[in-house]
């Protein structure tokens, strides 16, 4: 990582196709010094988003379902459903992408807690310093929205959202819904939220939690998921076997035959080869 | 005066702004019989309430002083203080967290755990104290205490347990049902101040046994003898299940939660038993010294009468009588008429007079007792000294002391008002430790910093009634500060030698931003290319240019400072030389290190109804905001944002205005960030101005 130390890279090294030497003649042009904030930090988030393994989930530098689209992250309580999607919404942030994140069951303060968690140990796998410059860089691509689940509908985030976005407050690309109950009355607010979704054209992911005595229904998709499976584009399910936490694509994404089974760490949260966590 | 710690209370009364502490303090007082009428904070009668002894205090309806008290209840003494809840006097939340034992985390049955709810929470967290907590106001309309039950667990993380549920609520709400006695109290009497045990309501008996198994549960972690009882389905008795939460509650592990309604009397006995009951006394608590004989090794303070003298001195108040030292004793004890030492100075000091408090009134005492906490008059000490007897060398550690983040310019209309400033500056800068006060060198006016706006103007009000000392203020000014982005080297020769004795020095190596501390002087000269003797000063050197930054002239932080090169002459040599030479290096490198201007971002909690939840976000949007999140609670809802200081001020105003008064916010120091170029550029030139005025 020696490439990524304060003295480092100029900016566009290839594009001048000069070779660089760390002793710059003390008299340099200001306007070629490339200053460490901006070089260093499109650097980590470049390195970040290469090294991400969430990428082999879709396609490379674009988000894993396109707008109006919903995509679900599935899992038993506790295996790290928050925490996979705190990743693909930081994955999103990082490519400067607005996140309005909205939580039913968690207060504002904790999510930002999930987030700083989850970067920091991004952060700390990949060696990546600066966590604090690249912390301040990320946040303002982030709004965090509390409900209650009885509160929450789809007219309600429509207004809010209308209010963020007319004072040109935060202007979302996307949306993370997290602990949206998948019962019976569901149908109704999924359908609203769809039809907000195509509207403003804003991609929504979903967190659905499964339980472990449930049977999957006749089509084989877990019983939450199968009634409204319709509206889904992208299902992506936490699989605990043995000691291993499997991420499986249920729908809409496939990863290719080659490469290693995804697998979730469950000491650190984070998505990982089967192959570097063997090797790390 | 009872002298077994075994039969003492320390605790503390802390929450959020307005949910009613001192009213709950003033209720304790009188069911105590310290007093025998009850004055409301904001009462018709105009009294104002005993705790808030302050003119300011009752005007105002908040407490800005946390005052000491005494009482007794069921043959215990209770030492109670009652802490202000706005964040801008949080010093005096810490030090009297420092001092106590055990707390009532006073809640409002609508408004819930809000924000400074949360910073008293954290800072009980820091000092380890243990507490239970008091949901209020349970006759307004709205109240709901199992919806703040529920918030202790989600956002404080407490597992908090009902050990009451409420008879009726908001304008119906009568007593409460105890969930131990399995009994209903009533609070009968023009004051409350009967209690009537009476079967529990028909209606409610359901919800009582589902309440109090939830309670068992809890409490079986605590004790395996009440595990036993459950699993063998004997009857529970109210001792074993009392012993097994107040395990719970000592180890931090278990918030049993009471409620009912200050204001209306309701509630109040029932929790001064609990006080007794589950809090802690002196005895239950470690508490540590530090031996400075054996490089600070911790050493534990047993709570008893025999041993040598361990006394912390927490506060202190400027009143009619001279100096007043709110001190509690750990170990030993203190005598009138006794010498004790400070530590901090080595003095060897007389106890003159001993007193126990009673806000604003005192009684004569001749011993305070291990674990007591009294007042002495006449020592001269800073808060946060330790007093011991002579021989012993413990110090009791020092408190967390947060940095002013505001400041004012203040100037006084004649002559007279300027002596009066100058006594009134004296007593509270040694008060309050938040309060600074200098002289600018360049405009001569002399600067108060502190917490926030309230603060200050709560200090300024105090100097216009107190000392008579009519002030006018200038802006509020921030704290801001310059930092360096990245390495920059020097190599720079001081040298005058002409004529005379000459001057000679030469330091070589590199200044670097660093995040640890805010300046770090790092030699690693080698060979003796800059002479030892010599190190000393160019440390001086840089170290005196961190008051001032070239750029702006703001203190300069997280810079650390590497001399790894230099040379010397063997007569022109000399520590001025190399004090120039380095404020020379520094001046050279400083530019070249892309310096920036950093400023206070505070976070800002406003607490709204959810109607004018656009508005508020919009103008906290404004004010170079960033909005964190939102957060829906049905009726009201609280934004977060990181907001900077310097556009905060007369926020309160704004917000009134924008929410018809329904909303109220909350703010407290988060960070330093740099400054946006645009505003950088109006600092300096705002400070270019200012220099020009001056010269």
């Amino acid at each position: 990582m020696s490439y990524m130390e304060p003295e480092a890279v100029p900016h566009g090294r290839g594009a001048r196709g000069r070779a660089w030497s760390p002793f710059l003649p003390k008299a340099i042009p200001a306007g070629r010094v490339i200053r460490l904030k901006e070089r260093s930090l499109v650097m980590l988030t470049n390195d970040l988003i290469l090294r991400n393994p969430l990428r082999l989930l879709g396609h490379e530098n674009e988000d894993i379902i396109a707008p109006g689209q919903f995509g679900a992250v599935l899992a038993r309580a506790g295996v790290g459903k928050t925490a996979l999607i705190v990743q693909i919404a930081l994955n999103s942030m990082l490519r400067g992408r607005n996140v309005l994140h909205i939580s039913l069951n968690e207060p504002v303060g904790k999510v930002d807690i999930r987030y700083q968690e989850v970067l920091g140990r991004l952060a700390q796998q990949y060696q990546v310093p600066h966590m604090q410059q690249l912390w301040e860089t990320v946040l303002p691509h982030r709004f965090i929205m509390t409900f209650q689940v009885e509160g929450f509908s789809a007219p309600k985030l429509q207004e809010r959202l209308t209010d963020l976005m007319s004072q040109d407050i935060f202007h979302p690309q996307m949306i993370i819904i997290d602990g949206q109950p998948f019962d019976v009355d569901a149908q109704k607010t999924l359908d609203e939220l769809k039809a907000l979704a195509q509207r403003l054209s804003l991609p929504i992911w979903f967190t659905i939690t499964t339980h472990r005595h449930e049977a999957p229904a006749a089509d084989g998709l877990p019983i939450q998921l199968s009634p409204v499976n319709a509206l889904f584009d992208v299902a992506i399910a936490l699989q605990p076997r043995a000691d291993t936490i499997y991420i499986e694509a249920i729908k809409g994404c496939t990863l290719p035959e080659t490469q290693p089974p995804l697998v979730f760490d469950p000491a650190t949260m984070l998505i990982q080869t089967r192959n570097i966590q063997g090797g790390r | 005066m009872n002298t077994n710690s075994q039969n003492l209370r320390n605790i503390g009364i802390s929450a959020h702004i307005d949910s009613g502490k001192t009213t709950l303090t003033e209720r304790v007082l009188f069911y105590t019989h310290r007093i025998h009428a009850i004055h409301d904070v904001k009462g018709k009668d105009g009294i104002g309430a005993t705790m808030d002894s302050m003119e300011l205090e009752r005007e105002r309806g908040i407490t800005i002083a946390s005052a000491a008290t005494y009482c007794q209840w069921n043959a215990h003494d209770i030492n109670i203080i009652d802490t202000p809840g706005h964040v801008d006097f949080t010093i005096e939340v810490e030090r009297s967290l420092r001092v106590l034992d055990g707390a009532i985390l006073v809640l409002c049955a609508v408004g819930g755990v809000q924000s400074q709810s949360i910073t008293v929470d954290q800072q009980m967290k820091r000092y380890n104290v243990p507490c239970i907590a008091f949901v209020n106001k349970c006759d307004r309309s709205g109240a709901n205490p199992f919806r703040v039950i529920e918030q202790l667990k989600t956002k404080l993380s407490h597992n908090a347990v009902a050990m009451q549920i409420p008879i009726g609520l908001e304008a119906d709400n009568q007593g409460v049902v105890d969930l131990v006695g399995m009994k209903a109290l009533y609070f009968m009497g023009e004051n409350g101040e009967t209690i009537e045990e009476k079967q529990i309501p028909v209606e409610l008996q359901e919800m009582a046994d589902q309440q109090r198994e939830a309670l068992i549960d809890a409490a079986t972690m605590f004790s395996d003898e009440l595990t036993e009882a459950v699993l063998e389905e004997r009857p529970v008795s109210p001792d074993m299940l009392l012993s097994a939460i107040r395990t719970g509650v000592l180890k931090r592990q278990l918030t049993p939660v009471f409620m009912g309604s200050a204001y209306k009397n309701k509630g109040v006995q029932p929790l001064l038993d609990a006080v007794v009951r589950l809090l802690p006394s002196p005895a239950d608590v470690v508490n540590q010294a530090l031996d400075l004989n054996a490089a600070e090794a911790p050493v534990v303070l047993k709570p008893d009468a025999t041993l040598p003298t361990v006394a912390l001195a927490f506060k202190l108040e400027d009143g009619q009588y001279g100096q007043l030292t709110y001190i509690r004793v750990y170990q030993g004890q203190l005598e009138k008429g006794s010498t004790v030492i400070n530590v901090r100075t080595g003095k060897k000091i007389k106890i003159g007079r001993l007193v126990r408090m009673h806000a604003d009134q005192m009684e004569d005492i001749a011993v305070l007792p291990p674990g007591a906490i009294g007042a002495m008059f006449g020592v001269d000490c800073a808060s946060g000294d330790t007093f011991v007897s002579p021989g012993v060398t413990l110090t009791m550690t020092s408190m967390y002391v947060p940095e002013p983040v505001i400041s004012l310019a203040i100037a006084t209309k004649d002559h007279k008002a300027e002596i009066n400033l100058s006594k009134a500056l004296n007593r509270f800068t040694k008060e309050d430790p938040t309060f600074r006060t200098h002289v600018s060198e360049e405009t001569g006016e002399t600067i108060i910093s502190g917490m926030g706006e309230l603060h200050l103007e709560v200090y300024i009000e105090r100097m216009r009634r107190e000392y008579g000392a009519q002030v006018t203020t200038g802006a509020p000014q921030v704290a801001y500060r310059e930092t360096i982005t990245q390495r920059a080297d020097f190599d720079y020769i001081h040298k005058k030698q002409t004529g005379g004795s000459g001057q000679y020095g030469r330091v070589g190596g590199y200044i670097e931003p660093c995040t640890e501390e805010d300046f770090i002087f790092d030699n690693q000269v080698t060979g003796g290319a800059v002479p030892t003797q010599y190190i000393a000063a160019c440390e001086k050197g840089f170290r005196g240019c961190m008051a001032r930054g070239p750029k702006l002239e703001f203190p300069l932080t997280g810079i650390r400072v590497v001399l790894n090169d230099g040379a010397s002459h063997s007569v022109d040599s000399s520590d001025m030389a190399f004090q120039a030479a380095a404020r020379g290096a520094f001046l050279q490198a400083y530019p070249r290190a892309k310096p920036i201007v950093q400023e206070p971002i505070m976070k800002v909690v406003a607490e709204t109804p959810t109607e004018y939840q656009g508005a508020v976000m919009g103008s906290l949007n404004q004010r170079r905001g960033m909005i964190v999140g939102a957060q829906d609670e049905g009726v009201m809802c609280a934004i977060e944002a990181l907001v900077p200081l310097a556009e905060m001020f007369g926020y309160a105003t704004v917000l009134r205005s924008l929410t018809q008064g329904k909303a109220q916010f909350t703010m407290e120091f988060a960070a330093y960030r740099q400054v946006p170029q645009s505003i950088a550029e109006e600092i300096s030139k705002k400070a270019a101005e200012k220099k020009q005025r001056v010269a």
